[in-house]
């Protein structure tokens, strides 16, 4: 007979929240068994493949495509003429804005789509590309906001009224024919005030550019529409593939019902995937007209010229404060570069996403926001890379404005943070600018990272080094970057947050098997965030069955439930939330099950780990895997058979994870060359899930955080020309330029979350930003400096201390 | 990245590589390790309708160190000069440049000929061989010839070669004393900011010969014979590097790029050649 099993290793039988499950999809990923879109062959496919503009801004004069289709397998050439009488030649974009599928006069960025062929293989679809004549006009090119602003050059005619007026656009009204909106918050009047009366004003510009998601798999899909039954099947890179479902029923008019969106393997997304893209719509209309399926997958040089870029914020700010360094107002004005369209992927009501938690982690009493959208001649996007909404750009704001203020006060950055920091007791806080923080404990998480890392003893190395510097005896200088981050995670609430007026709650569907396994599908979809790992975890704990006996399917809109998809972290905050509600559904069904078996009333037995059991009399029990099969065979009286649950989960508000990181770095002054000699980084994403699963997401968000602080850059030149488009010189760090991590947290969970857990997969990235751009302007603080803008690559380090007077 | 149609010939000796690469001329390229010209096949910035892949023809690869003159063939690896004892003890410099070029996927596949025979500026080898004053060995319909690396390269992908021929292999004396290749890059992967590739030789305390070479700097490489005299005859002292430094200054002509800008460029390769000397110094 067996031993009967302690109530813990009962517990640690099922793999259920806190334990280092290992991740379930790593068999097939690491064997290169994963099925990507790529990987999709339907019989009879074709290719299709895009005609782009080499230009950033031009007219179309004339498209000859005889040529190509001359070409010994080119089915289809489709233009803008085209898609016109169909309405697609434009499409709506998730910002309000809409955006040309083909173009359809004139062309608004490099790279931007001109004509999509459809071709028997991938082969002949990029010659054909070649065949396909198009004559442009160029037209003046505008690659910079503030001059956008202020020039006469129409970019987008279709926003123009015949009189000449400005419609008002989705955000309100236009200043400008290359404005897009005004975007305001708080309470202007009295931040201004406040900054004109005070005793310490600190203001500088920063810039946050332009860089990419870079995802290691690239957008594509493929399209299959079945004539005989009017079913479309539309595999791809999406994010949320519910929504997808739903926006292409908007657009081409096929019944929802009759479209099913699969996402399968995702490689990686960051925000890349989120868009809807010229690609699926040509895609879709291909398989339309050809009867057959369609496959369009991009190439990294695509990917990275033309699929949703992030970022390219000026942000100014002003901060006031005490003589003792209390802060009592903030003020920012952001230029936001969109591109030639708007297509930024935020919630509708937020047109600069949540760039409005820009007061941080710090108890500010007034605070005023305003973002001024602008077209340019470049790509749209405007994506959150690996964040929430924007709240990158947020807390690089205010991190970067934090040290420029300590240097106003001469006062240590560190200490400044200290005395401004939201108090424990004051949550839940409401901000400035109008969020209300759940919970927090930011004196802790600061302590304990100061002192892991032996904040004064860096210090005092740092001032020693810099008198060896002036002495002559090193050229290597040595900075602390210092960040504490206060996240918005997990939208959101439906009451304020829509993606095209699609509710942002999520969603979890769970079927117990009799013999007490389960299979449990959800409305998001996992890019490589180990969902199907962690939910089972979640689930496991919640109605007390193994986590290697339930399945998590997700991607399927045929048969996963509605939701908003993966990104913003949202999907442990928001599915996270609706798996446990759900299997808290099917644990009170359970229960009722139980009581029956027992022979007992409902509220005589208790749920214990992996079974339910007479209260006072542990030995009298059902398990769950018993309760599953009577779920099954047994006639109970007044509850139907089988043993399903489904939640839809609105959450009540967002989470707020936050965060302590320090990085030390040596500077070489002559060559510009940074060593990161350590990098710590505390987070309090809540209640920990999966240990290992947020170890990884700390490593990799970190990673694109130096990247992106580093080097990572879309650069254009004055002529609107990509100068980054390949990885040859858009920074993609490898191993080697990797340092070692130091992870460490402390938990303090979410009041309003059924398991308390807040999201981690973005904090790494948003903290890590501000961390290692503050741990380069901090090594030339000494020498006069405020300010230097990101990327921080070789030359613009050796730049920087070339202004500085530090190459004698 | 798909590039345009093109004919794959794979020889088994290199009579049949020479036979297509007469008939077809220039639209005839030999195939080494294929990491330079295939991305330019595939992004369509080389035409090349005749590929000829190298692999099949026997004896293009191997290193041999025979009475202090060293000949690496030209399909040799550059993990194979890495993981090379005889080589690393007769011309250490070639261990200590290869391992700092991309990282080891793409050195197993990389070869020494064809990051000498392609003309790119960014290669490292080429300024290396130059620097060492190789031999590079053509074989065309003619015969054999030699050609220096010095005299090789004419412009950016241009070089002494002509279109029917092949390089065969790269030959030089092993060299004493010190030596250092001091390579700065963005990453992993990336070509040099700015590298310098130096071989001293010590006599007491005076320098008696010195040889540098200077890598992406210019639409080719750079040997730069000013600089080395600058040190020969000298201590090596800073104004023997100043010196050198400045010579060097005088050969090269970088351009701007995502690298950076010029003035910033002159810098680095001013850093570097200091550090590149100073090690090679130390070492002699």
């Amino acid at each position: 007979m067996n031993k009967e099993l302690s109530r813990e290793e009962r517990a640690d039988a099922l793999s259920g929240m806190g334990c280092k499950r290992k991740r379930v999809e790593d068999a097939r990923f690491t064997q290169g068994k994963g099925n990507y879109v790529d990987d999709i062959k339907l019989p009879g496919m074709l290719f299709g493949d895009f005609v782009r503009s080499p230009y950033a801004h031009a007219r179309i004069k004339s498209i000859n495509t005889d040529a190509a289709m001359a070409l010994d397998g080119v089915v289809a050439v489709l233009t803008a003429a085209d898609l016109a009488p169909l309405g697609l030649h434009w499409m709506p974009t998730l910002a309000g804005d809409k955006q040309m599928v083909l173009a359809d006069g004139k062309v608004l960025f490099q790279g931007q789509e001109v004509a999509y062929v459809v071709a028997k293989d991938r082969y002949i679809a990029a010659d054909a590309v070649e065949l396909v004549e198009v004559e442009y006009e160029e037209l003046d090119v505008i690659v910079d906001p503030f001059a956008s602003l202020e020039s006469d050059v129409v970019l987008r005619e279709d926003l123009v009224a015949e009189d000449g007026s400005l419609p008002d656009g989705a955000h309100g009204p236009r200043k400008h024919h290359n404005h897009i909106f005004t975007w305001e918050v708080g309470d202007k009047e009295t931040t201004e005030q406040v900054i004109g009366d005070a005793e310490v004003v600190a203001e500088d510009m920063f810039y946050y550019h332009r860089t990419h998601p870079c995802p290691l798999e690239t957008c594509g899909c493929v399209a299959s529409m079945d004539k005989v039954n009017g079913k479309l099947t539309l595999y791809g890179t999406f994010q949320a593939p519910h929504a997808i479902r739903t926006v292409v029923s908007l657009i081409s008019g096929i019944e929802e019902h009759n479209i099913r969106v699969i996402s399968p393997d995702i490689g990686g997304g960051f925000g890349n995937k989120v868009g809807a893209y010229p690609g699926y719509v040509c895609s879709v209309v291909a398989s339309i007209v050809t009867g057959v399926p369609v496959k369009w997958v991009e190439d990294r040089m695509e990917n990275l010229m033309t699929t949703a870029f992030a970022r390219d914020y000026w942000m100014k700010g002003k901060i006031a404060a005490t003589k003792e360094g209390k802060i009592t107002g903030l003020w920012c004005h952001t230029t936001a570069d969109h591109g030639g369209f708007d297509a930024c992927a935020d919630p509708t009501k937020f047109p600069a996403g949540f760039m409005n938690i820009c007061t941080g982690s710090y108890d500010i009493p007034v605070a005023y926001l305003a973002v001024d959208g602008v077209y340019t001649n470049k790509a749209p996007g405007g994506v959150s890379y690996r964040c929430s909404f924007r709240v990158t750009e947020a807390v690089y704001f205010i991190e970067r404005m934090i040290e420029v203020l300590a240097i106003e006060l001469n006062m240590d950055p560190a200490e400044l943070r200290r005395i401004n920091f939201i108090k424990k007791e004051q949550f839940p806080y409401k901000s400035a600018l109008g969020w209300e923080y759940d919970s927090g404990d930011y004196h802790t998480a600061w302590d304990k990272a100061l002192e892991a890392v032996d904040y004064k003893g860096l210090r005092a190395e740092q001032a020693q080094r810099v008198e060896d510097f002036k002495a002559g005896k090193t050229r290597s200088l040595m900075g602390i970057g210092l960040t504490f981050f206060t996240e918005i995670v997990g939208a959101g609430p439906v009451k304020n947050c829509d993606i095209l007026g699609l509710g942002m709650f999520d969603s979890c569907e769970i079927r117990i098997h009799p013999t007490g396994s389960a299979i449990a599908r959800l409305g998001t979809i996992s890019q490589g965030q180990g969902h199907a790992t962690t939910f089972a975890q979640i689930l496991a704990t919640e109605i007390g069955l193994p986590a290697d006996s339930i399945t998590i399917e997700e991607g399927d809109t045929d048969t996963a439930p509605y939701g908003l998809g993966t990104y913003g972290s949202r999907s442990t905050p928001v599915a996270g939330a609706a798996t446990a509600m759900a299997g808290r559904k099917i644990r009170a069904k359970a229960q009722m099950i139980a009581a029956y078996l027992l022979e007992v009333h409902d509220d005589d037995v208790e749920f214990d780990v992996d079974r339910f059991v007479v209260k006072g009399a542990p030995e009298k029990f059902k398990t769950m895997k018993e309760i599953a099969f009577a779920a099954y065979n047994q006639a109970i009286p007044g509850i139907e058979p089988g043993l399903e649950a489904v939640s839809y989960y609105d959450p009540p508000n967002m989470t707020y994870p936050f965060g302590a990181y320090v990085c030390v770095m040596d500077i070489d002054v002559d060559t510009g060359v940074t060593d990161i000699r350590r990098f710590y980084a505390l987070d309090d994403c809540g209640t920990r899930i999966n240990p290992m699963i947020i170890e990884g997401q700390i490593h990799g968000g970190l990673t694109e955080a130096l990247a992106v602080a580093l080097g990572q850059e879309i650069a254009y030149d004055d002529m609107g020309n990509v100068k980054t488009g390949t990885l040859m010189d858009f920074f993609l760090p490898t191993a080697w330029e990797v340092p070692n991590y130091e992870t460490d947290h402390t938990v303090t969970p979410s009041p309003h979350h059924p398991i308390g857990a807040k999201g981690v997969g973005e904090s790494p990235h948003v903290g890590g930003v501000p961390c290692f751009s503050n741990a380069v302007n901090d090594a030339f603080k000494a020498f006069g400096l405020r300010h230097t803008h990101m990327p921080h690559d070789h030359w613009r380090i050796w730049q920087t201390a070339n202004k500085l007077g530090l190459h004698g | 990245m798909i590039p345009a149609a093109f004919e794959y010939h794979r020889p088994k000796d290199m009579a049949g590589v020479l036979a297509v690469l007469v008939e077809h001329g220039d639209e005839a390229r030999v195939l080494a390790g294929g990491h330079s010209l295939i991305p330019m096949m595939k992004l369509r910035m080389a035409d090349v309708p005749h590929l000829i892949d190298l692999q099949d023809v026997d004896g293009l690869s191997g290193i041999t160190v025979d009475g202090g003159r060293v000949r690496i063939g030209a399909m040799t690896t550059q993990s194979d000069i890495i993981g090379h004892a005889a080589l690393a003890e007769a011309a250490p410099i070639m261990r200590e440049a290869s391992l700092q070029i991309a990282d080891p996927q793409v050195r197993y596949m990389g070869t020494v000929g064809g990051n000498v025979a392609n003309g790119d500026p960014g290669n490292d080898m080429p300024g290396l061989m130059q620097c060492l004053d190789a031999t590079f060995i053509l074989v065309g319909p003619d015969g054999e010839r030699e050609v220096q690396a010095r005299d090789f390269y004419e412009a950016a992908y241009m070089t002494d070669r002509e279109d029917d021929e092949v390089l065969l292999a790269v030959a030089f004396d092993a060299p004493s004393g010190g030596y250092a290749y001091e390579k700065q890059k963005r990453k992993i992967g990336d070509y040099a900011t700015a590298a310098a590739a130096v071989l001293l030789e010590k006599n007491g305390d005076t320098c008696s010969a010195a040889s540098i070479a200077m890598t992406n700097l210019s639409d080719t490489p750079v040997w730069s014979e000013a600089a080395g005299n600058a040190l020969v005859g000298t201590s090596v002292d800073a104004a023997a590097i100043d010196a050198a430094v400045a010579a060097m200054l005088g050969d090269i002509d970088p351009t701007q790029d995502n690298r950076g800008p010029i003035e910033f460029k002159r810098h680095a390769a001013a850093m570097i050649l200091r550090r590149a000397i100073a090690r090679a110094w130390d070492r002699a």
